[in-house]
């Protein structure tokens, strides 16, 4: 925990260690470990005298936050109505069919993470899903396999 | 209220309440300055001694005159010079009522919601029953950071998801179970348990001649029921 504690620290003078600062310190460490920790939130509460329900608070407000480890490949898939119409239920359903897991879960090795999302604002390119911030469009449940596949080296 | 802070103390201003002039502190607010003149409108978030919150909308009051009238929150509404306000207009009684209507929906088991629909003679809830035992009035994280000083307890989650919790949702260190958040809640009381089949509205007070509730605030009916729902010898089981 002190080799944790010495990054959180740095991430915390950066904004010297300022509580208005809370959510910035938190995308800080979101981006370092892929998600939050419990203990560095309790810590970030401890150095900036915040209540700590009002760093869970803010931490669970935001989608951007999470307080489950994330997998590496992050995937989304666009549930907004324009992929709707055009069939992004079963692209989901067959992300979630491979996978194994079930929309907002990680897979057990850690290497994926399958969410939903309700608009990137791609709408033209319906049905849309977003994998590490790479954007595919008119995806079918035929391509599915392709993507996955295209990861797994 | 902020925007009348920098007024000096002592002097008052008029405002039109039910169309009566009265004179009003400007460093009220203004359900304190309706209140002032013995006005009864149901409140459920806010709490003399905690900060306003204006969430629950029941004490929801219409302001201005003419064509360019609007609802406010009267808890989190300053009081200024001439200001126009109607306590229980039609337009404000309707929409009070379907507030009412929506928490009755979410909580039907509270005592305290029960009783409000009774005064306010609300017959039917015309959305589907939630049996939720929270409406997120917040008085009980009011009550733990302002009056106990615990900050044990605060919101988590957003929008449908939001939910009242302790940090990471387990034991709090900070809270010293001084029972506060229970004794402000506004829906921990369950409503009567007369012998009547359970519907969201109990409603069996409503037709008692007056209304029991204002006169029997304080009495526990789920001890008692009030069996005031028994129409016949029949209803008793």
């Amino acid at each position: 925990m002190t080799a944790n504690e010495s990054k959180v620290d740095s991430i915390i003078d950066e904004y010297n260690a300022e509580p208005g600062s809370l959510i910035s310190i938190l995308q800080d460490i979101q981006l370092e470990y892929n998600y939050l920790p419990e203990e560095s939130l309790e810590y970030v509460a401890k150095i900036l005298d915040i209540p700590r329900v009002q760093v869970f608070g803010v931490a669970t407000f935001f989608k951007a936050f999470s307080l489950k480890p994330k997998g590496k490949q992050q995937i989304h898939v666009c549930m907004g109505t324009a992929c709707h119409v055009r069939g992004s239920k079963k692209v989901l359903e067959e992300l979630e069919r491979k996978l194994e897991i079930k929309a907002g879960d990680t897979t057990d090795d850690g290497e994926y993470t399958l969410e939903t999302v309700n608009c990137v604002g791609a709408c033209a390119l319906g049905p849309v899903v977003v994998e590490n911030e790479k954007y595919h469009g008119e995806m079918t449940p035929i391509k599915v396999e392709s993507l996955l596949n295209s990861k797994k080296v | 209220m902020s925007q009348n802070s920098q007024a000096p103390r002592g002097e008052m201003v008029k405002i039109m309440l039910n169309g009566a002039e009265v004179q009003a502190d400007p460093h009220w607010s203004l359900l304190e300055a309706i209140q002032f003149y013995g006005i009864d409108i149901p409140t459920l978030c806010h709490d003399e001694g905690l900060t306003p919150y204006g969430v629950c909308r029941l004490c929801v009051v219409e302001i201005g005159s003419g064509d360019k009238t609007k609802l406010v929150a009267s808890c989190m509404h300053p009081v200024w010079e001439g200001l126009e306000v109607r306590t229980h207009s039609n337009r404000v009684i309707k929409t009070r009522k379907t507030i009412l209507e929506l928490l009755i929906a979410r909580c039907p088991s509270s005592k305290k919601l029960q009783d409000m629909a009774a005064l306010l003679e609300l017959k039917e809830v015309r959305f589907e029953p939630l049996n939720d035992d929270c409406i997120l009035c917040g008085l009980c994280v009011r009550m733990c950071e302002e009056q106990m000083g615990a900050k044990a307890i605060g919101f988590a989650g957003r929008g449908p998801e939001r939910y009242i919790t302790t940090p990471f949702d387990m034991n709090s260190e900070e809270c010293r179970k001084c029972g506060a958040c229970m004794y402000i809640c506004p829906v921990v009381e369950l409503r009567c348990q007369g012998p009547q089949a359970e519907t969201v509205l109990c409603s069996g007070c409503i037709n008692t001649e007056p209304v029991c509730a204002p006169d029997y605030g304080e009495a526990m009916c789920f001890m008692v029921p009030c069996l005031s729902c028994v129409k016949g010898p029949e209803d008793v089981k």
